[in-house]
């Protein structure tokens, strides 16, 4: 392994004053108090954030409004500090998806619970829970950082859907011959 | 003596008072700034009041400057909850951060601070004219550090116990180095303790450009008193007392609300004071350098020559102030073996040193070519 050699002269006696370190120290201070500011004025100013970046969860909605969340609780039984809790219900016959079967009556995620660690959209199967950018959930009461489905869907908002998955299905089954 | 006589030094010792502590006030806003700019930050922006705010531009540089900042703070400090920590002695307790403050504004009245013509006789803007000036200075400025002492005592608790010992070994260390670079600036001048005519002493011209400042007659003198004052200020590089990084928050561990306030303002009471007296011993007070190259050597005569010369001495303490906390932003801090040794080995010997020589000289200067 080569060997680098630091050349480490003895101190001359100026240096030995420290004087001549003080004055650069001194030099370089001034400057820096004519750089520009590099602080982010946080409340008006916001950072970029990463797509792959892991905030609160939130509920999505397909580009036709449907909510894609179908009950399944995959969510509920992965979630490590259990956070989510779901109360399935069933789908009105009349809206078009019955056959879809089901839908969250009601979908909780306790935000102070939450860790964030994104297991729920790693195995939801309808990419329908969303760790998106929102960094900040704050509120005054316990109570308040409990976010029910209609907060979640809030803040999910729609995301492009490129599968429809559940369209094909029904087209599947309507042209699939009758046994 | 008559009332209007008493009535006038009230008067002026309180228009005095108010204006050094709003300096002093100041300074710890501008500490913030100056530690904000060379950190790259923008500092205290957001405090104000809508009043200001709706001022058209003043208002939001007034802001962003952050100078609604002190109002604020010492409100915030006047409101806080005030505790006292379990088996202290109160009267102590208490005692300590009004025996910090107290000095530095005790020594303030002896410092000439601009000049007035009057009938053709020149006096100094001062409170007490005293003509041991300069040893009631020393001598006070000392009494600050049995304030952090006691709060150190009195606090009961480790952290402030320790920053008290240090506090007490610093300043008698550095207070030694102090006096004696100041020995040849004095006998320089003539002399004289009296701060006033040591300022006399240094306005005119050297060559007929570069100002008679002692910084340029006593160089050395300039660094170790410069040193042994931010030494006896408690600032960093020498902050042993408050050591934040290594006994939480030294002799004011313990402190909260105002009374940590009154430690605070003190601090900086203590560097505005020494600031100015740097700018009275080498800076040449108000003289008017580099304008009286041009002839104008002279302050007029009347208020409006004592305001000059108060305004220009003023700028010189804010530069000097400036300079106090550019040095903390620069500097790391040193250990306590690191400032004994400094203290006792390096400042104090060359402080003697410089006291012969000089003593040396003038005596030889005095004899040979038979001039005082």
């Amino acid at each position: 392994m080569a060997t680098k050699v630091v050349d480490r002269r003895p101190l001359s006696w100026a240096e030995k004053t420290y004087i001549p370190q003080i004055l650069s120290g001194l030099r370089i201070t001034f400057r820096k108090m004519f750089n520009p500011v590099v602080t982010l004025e946080y409340p008006e100013q916001r950072p970029t954030i990463p797509d792959n970046y892991r905030g609160v969860p939130t509920l999505v909605k397909d580009p036709h409004g449907r909510e894609k969340c179908v009950s399944c609780q995959l969510c509920e039984f992965v979630c490590p500090p259990k956070a989510i809790r779901i109360t399935p219900g069933s789908i009105d016959e009349a809206s078009g998806n019955e056959h879809i079967e089901k839908a969250p009556k009601d979908f909780e995620i306790n935000m102070l619970r939450c860790i964030y660690c994104g297991l729920c959209q790693e195995v939801c199967p309808e990419e329908a829970i969303v760790l998106q950018d929102i960094f900040s959930a704050n509120g005054y009461t316990r109570q308040e950082m409990v976010y029910n489905k209609k907060k979640l869907y809030e803040l999910g908002g729609t995301l492009p859907d490129k599968h429809f998955k559940w369209d094909k299905k029904k087209k599947a089954s309507e042209q699939a011959p009758s046994h | 003596m008559d009332w209007t006589y008493i009535f006038f030094t009230v008067l002026k010792a309180v228009i005095m008072v108010t204006i050094f502590m709003s300096i002093a006030g100041y300074t710890v806003v501008a500490e913030r700034k100056v530690a904000s700019w060379i950190q790259e930050r923008p500092g205290p922006n957001r405090t104000t009041l809508p009043i200001i705010l709706a001022i058209p531009v003043i208002g939001r540089i007034v802001t962003r400057l952050g100078l609604i900042q002190l109002p604020a703070d010492g409100g915030k400090f006047l409101f806080k909850e005030d505790p006292f920590p379990g088996h202290v002695n109160k009267v102590y307790f208490i005692l300590a951060p009004i025996v910090a403050l107290i000095p530095a504004l005790t020594t303030m009245t002896v410092l000439p601070f601009g000049e007035i013509t009057r009938d053709g006789v020149t006096v100094p803007l001062v409170l007490a004219n005293l003509d041991v000036g300069m040893l009631f200075i020393l001598a006070f400025s000392s009494l600050g550090v049995y304030g952090i002492i006691l709060a150190g005592w009195a606090s009961n608790s480790k952290y402030p116990f320790l920053g008290g010992i240090r506090a007490s070994a610093q300043v008698i260390s550095y207070e030694l180095a102090m006096g004696m670079s100041l020995l040849p600036v004095f006998m320089w001048a003539g002399g004289t303790l009296n701060l006033f005519d040591l300022v006399e002493a240094q306005s005119g011209l050297l060559f007929g450009c570069l100002p008679k400042w002692m910084i340029f007659f006593q160089p050395v003198s300039a660094l170790l008193f410069l040193t042994a004052l931010f030494a006896e200020t408690n600032r960093l590089p020498f902050d042993m007392p408050e050591s934040e990084t290594d006994l939480v928050a030294g002799f004011n561990t313990e402190y909260g609300a105002f009374k940590f306030g009154l430690f605070f303002v003190g601090e900086y009471a203590h560097v505005t004071m020494g600031s100015a007296l740097f700018v009275v011993l080498f800076l040449g007070g108000w003289s008017l350098w580099p304008l009286n190259i041009f002839g104008l050597v002279d302050y007029p005569a009347g208020i409006l020559g004592a305001v000059l010369s108060a305004l220009v001495f003023m700028l010189k303490t804010f530069c000097l102030i400036f300079f106090f906390l550019w040095i903390r932003w620069t500097l790391p801090r040193f250990r306590y073996d690191q400032i004994m040794n400094l203290g006792w080995k390096r400042l104090l010997p060359i402080a003697i040193a410089n006291f012969v020589v000089y003593a040396i000289a003038m005596a030889v200067y005095i004899r040979f070519f038979n001039q005082a």
